[in-house]
């Protein structure tokens, strides 16, 4: 059985239709990577599996449909494209949020919370930055501290909202690699969304389209990003490159030469 | 991976935000220190240590003779004490339910009138004052029963118009500026009407720690205790709503609900504490950020010393007020800004935390 089943995901912001009709199965152990045009509502269906947007259909997890916050929060870990980092909290602070759904409302992190938040720290190096403050770390710091609470929270699966904005190269494979290392080490699920259709080759199993409000085509990387595909759902003239590592995507100039 | 990784899980703690003994020492010794000087000065000046022997004596099991006269003990117990006990009462709570408002709406400006409790308060005082609704004292006096009923008209009122302006912190305190503005109209013109209790309404307005014996204080300690107490309860939870309504909620919480608690538990407060001393401004918003550049940003630090060093600050506060131009007293939310914002800017300078 898929560890995530959506189907039907209808979502109207306003009067306006985001999704319309979203189906996708995702199996359990699985890296897939959401491509699409901006506005396609990528974010959109991240949120709805977590709950955040009203929505229609169903989104399932393991066949159930989970109702409360924080039965989703034990499954789903959302790294958001742009994270709200609070003024003055320390990265030992902030990886320790992770913990939430494991402890009530009004309980202290047990001792517990505290050795898998180092355990997550340690394991991304960051032992050192404990005691520094979110908002000081560099970009590419962050986006690991970032990380690191979403791992602190051990669900089984995480979403990615374009993990890799704002990074640089060095840091966007390492950010990736990193995914790619935990998941094969703990199992995780991994539904991430990415502009930078070059890197959803490298990474992951399976490659989503979703334009139009719906999901319109799945498969392997190199099934599914070909020149048409690419034509036709982001307006975009290019080239594929066959290498070994899977497609190489390179834009040529729409200027007639 | 490092050697940092070579250490192996459990073995080095994780240093997190907590509130340190010496921090709490600090607000403790504050609460105390503030209290005796404001029973010790006044218009007769009284020995800190005979007040302090006096109070002990009071207790079960402990027996000293403080060797005052009765009619100055009379003057501690009846009159110093219960001014400082209220002064106290009323500086942590509006300071406890503007960390709360602060937190709860992500908003360094927000404090405990957001939502128009000033107005409302206002408004039911003035009616109070100008209608003649009677003159009773402590229990049955009119005007912190009108100005607490006027409060909480206000906070409902302002909840009521939020949600249906949608669900977004910014339409609740769009709808707070509304509500307040209406009131304060609403006040005006009732305080033009009759404008021979203008002086009366202004005074009110202005705030004082006025106490007659133990009434005011008997009708604030609940208050204090159920907003102080539900805040504190939820300070945890204010640190997760630190990440946004989105964050909080995919960490397993519920946000509004949350949100509703904290704000209708610190405003109950607020409009307990403003219906006993008028309108104090300035102590919910300096008090919990010089706290937090202090101390830092974290709930878990930031409520229970903004319980402490809010009161401590009050009774300092009330006891500027009716020292400095003795035998007259000044309104104190005159004192809290005069001394408050520039104590708030030295603050400000020599902080290096970066809390907002």
């Amino acid at each position: 059985m898929s560890i995530i089943s959506i189907s039907g995901l209808t979502v109207d912001l306003g009067n306006q239709r985001i999704l319309d009709g979203v189906d996708l199965d995702v199996d359990a152990g699985e890296w897939i990577n959401v491509i699409g045009p901006n506005g396609a509502g990528k974010t959109t269906m991240l949120r709805s599996l977590l709950g955040t947007v009203e929505h229609t259909g169903t989104v399932e997890l393991d066949g159930t449909r989970p109702t409360k916050p924080i039965e989703r929060a034990r499954r789903l870990a959302y790294v958001p494209q742009s994270p709200v980092i609070p003024g003055g909290m320390l990265v030992g602070d902030y990886v320790l949020l992770g913990r939430t759904p494991h402890r009530g409302v009004f309980d202290r992190d047990s001792n517990t919370d505290c050795n898998v938040a180092m355990d997550v720290l340690t394991r991304l190096d960051l032992a050192a930055f404990t005691m520094r403050e979110v908002g000081s770390l560099s970009g590419g710091e962050r986006q690991r501290v970032v990380l690191a609470r979403a791992l602190a929270q051990q669900a089984d699966i995480v979403l990615l909202d374009e993990p890799t904005t704002a990074l640089d190269l060095g840091h966007q494979q390492e950010v990736l690699d990193l995914v790619e290392s935990l998941r094969r080490d703990r199992g995780l699920t991994v539904v991430a969304t990415l502009h930078d259709l070059t890197l959803a080759a490298r990474y992951g199993d399976r490659i989503a389209v979703l334009s139009g409000g719906r999901i319109v085509e799945t498969g392997s990387p190199s099934a599914v990003l070909t020149a048409a595909t690419i034509a036709e759902h982001f307006g975009a003239t290019v080239r594929i490159i066959d290498d070994p590592d899977g497609p190489v995507i390179v834009p040529t100039t729409g200027v007639p030469q | 991976m490092t050697d940092t990784s070579a250490a192996g899980i459990g073995e080095e703690p994780l240093q997190v935000a907590r509130l340190g003994p010496g921090a709490l020492v600090a607000g403790l010794v504050a609460v105390v220190g503030a209290m005796v000087i404001g029973m010790a000065l006044g218009p007769v000046d009284i020995s800190p240590k005979l007040i302090v022997y006096e109070l002990l004596d009071d207790l079960p099991l402990i027996e000293l003779d403080s060797g005052l006269s009765a009619q100055r003990v009379a003057i501690i117990e009846q009159i110093r004490l219960p001014r400082v006990v209220l002064g106290f009462l009323v500086g942590a709570t509006l300071s406890v339910s503007g960390a709360a408002y602060q937190g709860a709406f992500r908003n360094p400006l927000a404090d405990p009138y957001l939502l128009g409790i000033a107005a409302g308060a206002g408004l039911g005082a003035t009616l109070a004052i100008t209608q003649d609704w009677g003159d009773g004292g402590g229990f049955t006096d009119p005007v912190p029963l009108a100005a607490f009923g006027g409060a909480l008209v206000a906070v409902v009122l302002s909840y009521t118009a939020g949600h249906i302006g949608g669900r977004s912190t910014a339409s609740l305190v769009l709808a707070g500026v509304a509500v307040a503005s209406f009131l304060t109209a609403a006040q005006t013109y009732v305080l033009q009407a009759n404008s021979d209790a203008f002086r009366e309404v202004y005074a009110w307005i202005l705030g004082r720690i006025a106490t007659s014996g133990w009434s005011e204080v008997v009708l604030m300690v609940p208050y204090f205790l159920l907003a102080a107490g539900i805040v504190f309860r939820y300070r945890r939870a204010l640190d997760v709503l630190a990440v946004g309504d989105e964050e909080a909620q995919a960490l397993g919480l519920e946000p509004r609900k949350i949100r509703a608690i904290v704000v209708l538990a610190a405003s109950l407060g607020a409009a307990a504490a403003v219906s006993v001393s008028g309108l104090i401004g300035f102590v919910g918003i300096i008090v919990p950020h010089a706290v937090r550049l202090a101390f830092g940003a974290s709930h878990r630090v930031l409520i229970p010393l903004s319980i402490l060093f809010g009161g401590a600050f009050m009774v300092l506060a009330d006891l500027a007020a009716r020292t400095v131009v003795e035998p007259a007293e000044l309104p104190i939310g005159v004192v809290t800004a005069f001394f408050g914002a520039p104590f708030f800017v030295l603050v400000l300078r020599t902080s290096r935390r970066s809390v907002w």
